[in-house]
């Protein structure tokens, strides 16, 4: 019964992440009809409304999608690193740690007339948001409750944001828009040679995350169940950092820092599921944090056409509420 | 002691326990063997939980050694080790979306392949396990909404499937309500007796821990003040001093606890026995009015909660007869009271002892010569 609920559910959610897919093809400055969006899939049609999906709006649907689900992701291994169901990348300032060593290296670079090339800036990314990790993991030492440790992240990231506010003034004219934009969370600009990358490092570690499913599930109940089934409590800790950390370092060094999505689609894909069973979550996860990512990217490309809304805004309306009904949950079920 | 060591399924030799290098409590021996029920009692901070971390491994040793099955707790390979021993912990399991069933299906963990699929090997044993604490019709209820006493039961069917030979549980029964904390204990016995589980338990319920376990270790912040069967640790006196207890007092004779007596001149005298004074020594404490009270066997229902809440009582050995000058002072103390209550009925024809007898109708006698109040029944 348990197994017919979740291919549904998988089928309802590879289904909605198709239908967005190709609406993010189709609708833009220019309006592309299906039959010609498909036939260009196909690969059949030419003209400019290929050269529109192949080259600038395919990409950008892809990375959308990829990184939404690695996204989605990192806020749940991170969440169940912490016990904490409000626990995700960018309110931990996770993200803004990785949005400030990218920037530091584009400023650079700029300075120095190089183009750093994605590896380098998915690099810096990992190595910024392990040093956020690392300050916020200090500070779960010292805080008990998980409202003090969402309240420190989010501290971390304004103080991150801030320092990347400055770095940017420093860039030239020139260069001021493009590296706005991305400080503030876009998928603009994305190229196929990036989503090959993203795809690479995405794919690796969400296979490595679900190799981990079963660790995960003897963890919910705690570290010292954990350990008492036989399992290695500090390799597992250290894996969970490791791979929220690449999954939200790769978001972040190609779109900026986006909000809520590792926050709002674990808790949304559990709630769908009927079950926290971490075998069946993680692939909703994934499928659910890109159906998530096209729709609000839709959004933030057509709501102000031709100007953009940064991803940011779209995705905290859609995934702010799901917090406040999420800490609203937990406190009637403290009282209770 | 007279056993070997091979007999015991689990002992500690001269353990030390503590935290940051520091020994808490050491030279802890403490042995069981399977199918028996060790329970540690002891202050709260003495230390029962840190024992109990250092047994599951949650916490090195500090010297000395763990043995179970045979082989020092180090030695087992991790997954072997939780092929042996489960634990029910006191720690609160926050996630909230797992149903039951999947929080017990956590304890197969050790026999699980790598992505940790259930075989039906598994599924049966995940069923028989909450079959057997009774709790397969909350299998598809979400953890997060069950009572507590439900969830200490789910908590144990998770260690049941888990195949443990031991099971080690952390006060398992501190937020159960008398019903559920009978039925908890009561299961943790039926397992004990058919399964030949051992299982070893930290308890602050000193009569339930007398019942239920056939080796008790009394935990006194740098020792193990006592261990051994309920008989030879729960000695008249013993929990006082164990515990420190200043106001009011154990009375390991009838695994009672009693407030502290009121204290002054014997204002009451009651004659009673057999039980029948219990109520009215409690609602004289309550009222804050010394009494005396006699003349009492010292097997008599009534002889230690007297001994706890009177100001003198005038008591006999054990099926002895009744000496004249316990009968001088009973009439001595009755003189002094201003209210005398008999809970005895002195009518039973010739079958009555007649110094009972005697002392009622000397009562009886008081109270109409001074205008007493005279209470019988």
């Amino acid at each position: 019964m348990e197994g017919k609920n979740s291919s549904a559910a998988y089928l309802a959610l590879a289904v909605l992440a198709g239908v967005l897919l190709v609406l993010n093809l189709g609708i833009g400055s220019v309006n592309i009809p299906l039959r010609e969006v498909l036939s260009v899939l196909a690969g059949k049609d030419g003209g400019v409304s290929r050269d529109i999906i192949l080259d600038i709006r395919f990409p950008r649907a892809l990375a959308a999608a990829v990184l939404g689900g690695a996204l989605a992701l990192s806020g749940y291994l991170l969440q169940t690193f912490f016990h904490n169901p409000v626990a995700g990348p960018f309110i931990l300032g996770i993200s803004s740690g990785a949005k400030l060593l990218v920037a530091s290296v584009l400023v650079i670079s700029m300075k120095q007339m190089l183009q750093p090339g994605s590896a380098v800036m998915v690099g810096a990314a990992f190595i910024g948001a392990m040093a956020s990790m690392g300050v916020v993991l200090l500070m779960s030492q010292m805080v008990e409750s998980m409202s003090m440790l969402v309240i420190s992240g989010v501290m971390v990231g304004y103080i991150c944001s801030a320092v990347t506010d400055f770095l940017v003034a420093f860039a030239e004219d020139a260069d001021i828009v493009n590296l706005h934009n991305w400080s503030k969370g876009s998928f603009s600009g994305i190229g196929w040679g990036d989503v090959a990358m993203m795809a690479v490092v995405v794919m690796a570690a969400s296979l490595c995350v679900l190799l981990l499913s079963k660790q995960i599930a003897a963890y919910q109940l705690g570290e010292a169940y954990a350990r008492s089934l036989g399992m290695d409590v500090m390799g597992f800790r250290l894996l969970l950092v490791l791979l929220s950390s690449v999954l939200s370092a790769c978001v972040t060094a190609f779109a900026g820092p986006v909000s809520f999505v590792g926050i709002a689609v674990p808790h949304l894909m559990k709630r769908l599921l009927g079950t926290s069973r971490p075998f069946l979550v993680i692939p909703a996860c994934f499928l659910g944090g890109a159906a998530f990512c096209l729709f609000c990217d839709l959004l933030a490309r057509t709501l102000l056409a031709p100007a953009e809304l940064g991803i940011s805004t779209v995705t905290a309306v859609f995934g702010a509420p799901v917090v406040i009904l999420i800490l609203v949950r937990q406190k009637r079920g403290r009282i209770r | 002691m007279n056993a070997a060591k091979e007999d015991f399924y689990f002992y500690t030799e001269g353990l030390a326990v503590g935290y940051h290098k520091t020994p808490l409590i050491k030279g802890i021996a403490l042995s069981l063997k399977r199918g028996e029920i060790l329970t540690l009692i002891g202050p709260n901070g003495a230390g029962k939980t840190t024992i109990l971390r250092s047994i599951i491994r949650q916490l090195e040793p500090l010297g000395g050694a763990v043995f179970l099955d045979g082989k020092e707790l180090g030695r087992w390979a991790v997954g072997e080790l939780a092929a042996r021993m489960s634990v029910v912990l006191t720690e609160r399991v926050r996630e909230e979306q797992m149903t039951c069933r999947e929080v017990v299906e956590t304890g197969r963990y050790p026999y699980t392949g790598r992505f940790g699929k259930l075989s039906k090997t598994d599924r049966l044993a995940v069923r028989e396990a909450m079959e057997l604490v009774h709790v397969e019709e909350l299998a598809g209820e979400s953890f997060g909404r069950i009572s507590d006493g439900q969830r200490q039961r789910v908590m144990l069917a998770r260690a049941l499937c888990q195949e443990p030979d031991l099971i080690v549980l952390d006060e398992p029964t501190s937020y159960l309500d008398i019903r559920h904390k009978l039925e908890f204990l009561s299961l943790l016995q039926k397992l004990a007796r058919q399964r030949r589980l051992s299982v070893v338990l930290s308890m602050h319920e000193l009569d339930l821990a007398e019942r239920v376990s056939d080796k008790v270790a009394c935990i006194r912040g740098d020792r193990v003040d006592r261990f051994g069967s309920p008989e030879e640790v729960f000695t008249p006196g013993y929990i006082n001093r164990l515990y420190q207890i200043s106001a009011g007092s154990y009375r390991e004779q009838a695994a009672t606890a009693e407030l502290p007596p009121a204290k002054g001149r014997p204002q009451v005298f009651v004659l009673s026995g057999a039980g029948s004074g219990i109520p009215i020594y409690r609602r004289l404490q309550r009222q804050g009015i010394p009494f005396a009270t006699g003349i009492l066997w010292e097997n008599d229902q009534d002889y230690p909660v007297a001994q706890a809440l009177a100001s003198e009582v005038v008591g006999e050995k054990a099926f002895c007869r009744i000496r004249r000058e316990s009968v001088g002072r009973a009439k001595e103390l009755m003189d002094g009271c201003r209210e005398i209550i008999c809970t005895l009925d002195p009518g039973m024809a010739n079958d009555f002892y007649p110094e009972l007898a005697e002392l009622a109708e000397y009562g009886r006698q008081l109270q109409s010569r001074l205008g007493l109040s005279f209470l019988a029944r």
